[in-house]
């Protein structure tokens, strides 16, 4: 069988669809649309959906975005998996992620796009249950699967909305006609879609998923949940913006959930000690930035930054997952330190991720997020302008942290695994290798601001109007200028704390005042979801299962089954097995029918 | 001297039926040379004559031929019902080599036996007159009563086949009588003349006798209640391959058969057959499920979920117009790939020499054979109607038409038969996956052709099930144009 051979299947089949990806980014390069419809799907009474995608200049940057870096964590997983037992089973699962996830960015209608939303979520919930003997594994599963289903819910009730006003789902109608929607019908659609988004890219308060599915294996929070699954909310939002517009609303609580999500994730990211845990809440809060941009209109800044994040966050899950590799399972950056002379490559490559995140002046992330915080600043939004630098601060610094204690500090862990740890192979180091380069050079391509936007909004003007922002003159030299005294102010501080001495340990991770140890325990979001919707409907669902179930609906049931089966058990007798019966039957039946015919 | 005066024959609209003829005759010729060691040639013959029938019948897709003075109609709904009764029967004669071998029953004249019950069931869905219904019929049911007794033992096979042909006989006459009544009554045995006299002539007693009669005839045919007497006794004892052929061929002939004479010669009577039918598609679906729940023999239990699915059908028949009538055309192919590929698990399954036929023979079934009890699982699940499987969209479209046309309490009745169907489908699966096989276990018979037949049908429930729009906008189609 295939077993120890899967990647001789998966990595080519991906290698495939990476450079048909390729094919169809050129032909909309253009800013040609296609519509093609595969074939007729569900034909019931009025409803009527076709298999057909929706592919222009968005798709084919989610499509290069989803193939390119689902190659390259393809390729990467097949040595940080090799010895698994389930390794066959590994590339089956992530295989059927990208296919889902293309099917999602091509989805030419709304019922498409949920059910491959649907499949996405069922990939993530199997792999981060990967190793579903480890008990967390499976629980932090199920509560991705059951959170995301809550957000679903939202999703659901507003894809039904949209048919019983359009009477159609596909993109083309819905779009059209969503001028003639009344700002209310749009904004209690836009708000349902936008719960749906909450949950898959896990805004407040729907958040608390994302950080328990680092148990799954770290290529798996590379792909899923860091570059592509978790932003389909983001790619969602933007690609239904025009029913977002029409609303106003909506897109005001699309910009303020993704500010507060931005920042409450960021405060999180600054005291966690599990270097996986950093860039998850690092992950929640960059969507927030995205949400920010495409709530604040720059929808064109929203996905740039989706896909310079999905470079260098990617870049650091794998850079993360060499370190833990190379320390043989190591997660506790408190029992890290001094890698950078023990791991080159690595440590290379995940300091270009981590100030790619920081926002080095050049990197991707640096532009990516300058356009987000100028279109808010010449937006009006000082407001949001003004957090989203401060949660900018926020991420120099935990990024520089997380750099400083895996990397540059003086090592911390037992002699025996210090001895043991090494550079990973080849197969990985060059993933490693072509994402940083990437984080380099994708912001200098095509990020830089000029008169009419950057080279990236204009390639997706053919979907979302450019917005004629002013980037130039006095107000964008200082707009500049903030963010570098920003970065550099997060790095230093960072430096100051765990570089200018020794690090105790110890002392890591251990809450010192309350503040701290309200951001250690993540604001207590889990342990209040648990009291408040989780016991409650514990209770009730113990009562109903052992009263009412039991009771009422058993009793009733098993009284209907005793009664079909009594019946049964006396009609049978009806068949004798003689044949004069039967005839004799069949004659009354003859005449039965016969005279109601003629009493008619 | 003159010319003699040949009438014009046309035989384009016979093809499909003269492929499946002319590999009967073969088989029978073939049978007659010296002997071989085994019959596996003349399976392999009559294949090709079944799946040139298939092919025949795809080429004139589209065309509307008629023959013998419109004796014969090879419309849309006859191409459709050829296709189900092609694939019916072809997957029969894949599960009928190694069967028949294991059952030491192999001979040439099953072969032929069962082509000429496929001609007759394509003759019949083609028949555009009474006569030619009634010779379609017989070439049919003479064919089946024969192979329903193929077994020389057990005794049950004997007795099968005689109540099989005396209970037919005794419904063959009826429906003589009704077609000797309709022809007083209008003049005519040609189902349009018939039509436009009846239309003519408004409600006649003679007619509706006539109408009565004819129904008879096709309700044992379709085994409605109380004309489905014959069916548990004759599934059970004849021969499991035989079986599948009659709950699916033989049933999707006599439906498109009696969808062509109910709105093309007696649409005028529309009313009052709706009014019957409808009663007895509540009697047929519920006594057909209730009664199969207390069932312990596999066979016969799928005979009686057999009478409960014609009920189903007759919901669509009562629903009417193209979409019911489309739905029923949907129903008889999904409910032909998912019946024979029943069956055919249970031709595969042997225990202590002989078939397994006894719920309580599959038991553990998914410990040792976890393939062939997923097989069997899922043409169970087809059977329940859960999705995406062909037997829930098949269900489906059936209640949606009847929901349509107003029906809805007739659907509310269809759906809790089928919650009610679901328990003794859903035992098997309980009794394969969740008991233990006891001391001497059911075992499987490799069989290569039996996989291939196995494979192609769960391909079709599968397909119909997941992609359903296409093949029921080409039954809807193909019966659109007699609707008119």
């Amino acid at each position: 069988m295939i077993g120890r051979r899967a990647h001789w299947v998966a990595v080519p089949a991906l290698l495939g669809s990476f450079i048909s990806a390729c094919v169809v980014f050129g032909g909309v390069a253009g800013g040609a649309t296609y519509t093609p419809t595969l074939f007729s799907w569900i034909v019931a009474g009025d409803f009527e959906t076709s298999v057909a995608a929706h592919v222009d200049a968005l798709t084919g940057v989610m499509l290069l975005v989803v193939t390119g870096v689902g190659f390259l964590i393809h390729l990467y997983s097949v040595g940080y998996m090799h010895d698994d037992p389930g390794y066959a089973r590994y590339f089956a699962y992530l295989n059927l992620f990208v296919f889902s996830m293309t099917m999602l960015v091509l989805a030419g209608n709304f019922l498409l796009l949920y059910v491959f939303w649907e499949a996405v979520g069922l990939c993530s919930y199997l792999l981060i249950g990967f190793w579903y003997t480890r008990p967390a594994a499976a629980q932090a599963g199920k509560k991705a699967f059951i959170v995301n289903r809550v957000g679903d819910f939202g999703f659901g009730l507003g894809i039904m909305w949209l048919w019983t006003v359009f009477g159609t789902l596909d993109y083309g109608p819905v779009f059209d006609g969503a001028a003639t929607l009344s700002p209310a019908t749009a904004t209690g659609i836009a708000l349902l879609l936008f719960l749906g988004a909450c949950g898959k890219s896990a805004q407040l308060p729907l958040h608390t998923w994302l950080p328990d599915a680092m148990e799954g294996p770290t290529p798996v929070s590379a792909l899923i949940h860091a570059a592509t699954m978790v932003t389909a909310g983001v790619y969602m939002v933007a690609r239904s913006h025009v029913l977002f517009e029409r609303s106003g609303v909506a897109l005001d609580v699309v910009a303020w959930v993704g500010v507060a999500t931005a920042l409450f994730a960021a405060t999180i990211g600054l005291v966690q000690t599990d270097i996986k845990r950093v860039l998850a809440y690092s992950t929640v809060s960059q969507l927030g930035y995205m949400f920010a941009a495409v709530g604040l209109g720059a929808y064109a800044a929203g996905i740039f930054h989706l896909v310079t994040h999905a470079f260098f966050k990617a870049l650091l899950f794998l850079g993360a997952g060499s370190v833990i590799h190379g320390l043989g399972g190591e997660q506790d950056l408190r029992k890290m330190g001094g890698l950078s002379s023990r791991m080159m490559t690595t440590t290379i490559t995940t300091t270009v991720g981590a100030l790619g995140l920081a926002g080095l002046p050049g990197l991707a992330g640096f532009f990516s997020k300058d356009e987000i915080l100028a279109a808010a600043f010449h937006g009006g939004q000082r407001v949001i302008w003004a957090l989203l630098l401060a949660g900018a601060f926020l991420t120099a610094f935990y990024s520089a942290r997380l750099l400083f204690l895996a990397f540059y500090s003086a090592p911390r862990m037992t002699k025996a695994v210090a001895h043991h740890a090494h550079e990973s192979p080849a197969v990985m180091t060059l993933p490693l290798s072509v994402l940083a380069i990437l984080t380099v050079v994708a912001g200098l391509a095509v990020g830089i601001p000029s008169e009419h936007g950057t080279r990236f909004a204009r390639f997706l003007a053919p979907v979302f109007p450019v917005h004629e922002a002013a980037h130039g003159g006095l107000a964008g030299l200082m707009l500049l200028v903030m963010a570098v005294v920003v970065f550099a102010a997060g790095v230093t501080l960072a430096w100051v704390l765990y570089m200018s001495g020794p690090v105790r340990a110890e002392a890591i991770g251990r809450p010192r005042n309350p503040v701290h140890a309200l951001l250690l325990n993540a604001y207590h979001v889990d342990a209040l979801y648990d009291g408040v919707i989780v016991r409650p409907l514990f209770v009730l669902s113990t009562f109903l299962a052992r009263i009412f179930d039991l009771k009422v609906v058993d009793g009733l049931v098993n009284a209907i089954g005793r009664v079909v089966v009594a019946g049964a058990a006396g009609l049978r007798r009806i068949q004798t097995g003689y044949t004069v019966n039967y005839a004799l039957t069949m004659l009354a039946g003859a005449v039965f029918l016969v005279a109601f015919l003629l009493s008619r | 001297m003159p010319e003699p005066a040949f009438p014009s024959i046309a035989l384009g609209p016979l093809l499909p039926t003269l492929f499946v003829l002319g590999a009967a005759g073969l088989v029978l010729l073939l049978d007659l040379l010296p002997r071989r060691s085994g019959k596996e040639h003349l399976a392999a013959v009559g294949l090709a004559g079944v799946v040139g029938g298939l092919l025949a019948t795809l080429w004139r897709w589209g065309s509307n031929g008629r023959a013998f003075h419109d004796m014969i109609v090879l419309d849309g709904l006859a191409l459709f019902a050829n296709v189900v009764i092609c694939y019916a029967a072809a997957l029969v004669i894949l599960l009928s080599v190694d069967y028949l071998g294991r059952a030491g029953a192999e001979s040439g004249e099953y072969y032929a036996l069962v082509l000429f019950a496929t001609a007759g069931m394509m003759l019949l869905a083609a028949a555009g007159d009474l006569i030619v219904v009634f010779l379609a019929l017989e070439l049919m049911s003479l064919s089946l009563y024969v192979l329903a007794g193929l077994f020389k033992s057990p005794l049950a096979a004997g007795e099968a086949s005689m109540k099989y042909f005396l209970l037919g006989a005794f419904a063959s006459s009826f429906m003589l009588y009704g077609i000797a009544l309709v022809y007083g009554a209008t003049g005519a045995t040609n189902l349009e003349r018939v039509g436009a006299a009846a239309a003519a002539q408004g409600h006649a007693p003679l007619l509706a006798i006539g109408l009565g009669l004819l129904l008879v005839g096709f309700g044992f045919k379709t085994s409605f209640v109380p004309f489905h007497m014959w069916a548990p006794d004759v599934y059970q004892g004849a021969p499991t391959s035989v079986t599948a052929l009659i709950a699916t061929g033989s049933k999707a002939a006599a439906f498109a058969a009696l969808i062509r004479v109910l709105v093309v010669a007696l649409r005028s009577a529309q009313a009052d057959w709706t009014v019957l039918l409808w009663a007895v598609a509540v009697v047929t679906m519920t006594l057909g499920n209730v009664v199969a729940i207390a069932q312990s023999n596999l066979k016969r239990m799928l005979a009686y979920s057999s009478i409960a699915h014609a009920g189903y059908m007759l919901v669509g028949l009562v629903a009417g117009g193209a979409p019911g009538a489309g739905a029923v055309l949907f129903y008889l192919l999904a409910y032909a790939f998912t019946t024979v590929g029943t069956f055919g698990v249970i031709t595969l399954c042997t225990r202590a020499g002989q078939e397994a036929v006894e719920v309580a023979d599959y038991a553990g079934l998914a410990r040792r054979h976890p393939v062939l009890a997923a097989t069997l699982g899922l043409f169970l699940l087809s059977l329940v109607g859960i999705p995406p499987l062909a037997g829930f969209v098949g269900k489906f479209y059936l209640f949606a038409a009847a929901v349509r046309a107003g029906y809805v309490w007739l659907a509310v009745i269809g759906v809790l038969n089928s919650a009610v169907a679901a328990y003794y489908y859903l035992r098997v699966i309980v009794y394969m996956y969740m008991r233990e096989p006891d001391a001497s276990p059911t075992a499987w018979a490799p069989s290569f052709s039996g996989g291939l037949a196995l494979v192609i049908a769960l391909i079709g429930i599968v397909l119909l099930g997941v992609i359903p729009a296409p093949f029921a906008d080409l039954a809807q189609a193909a019966v659109a144009p007699l609707l008119r």
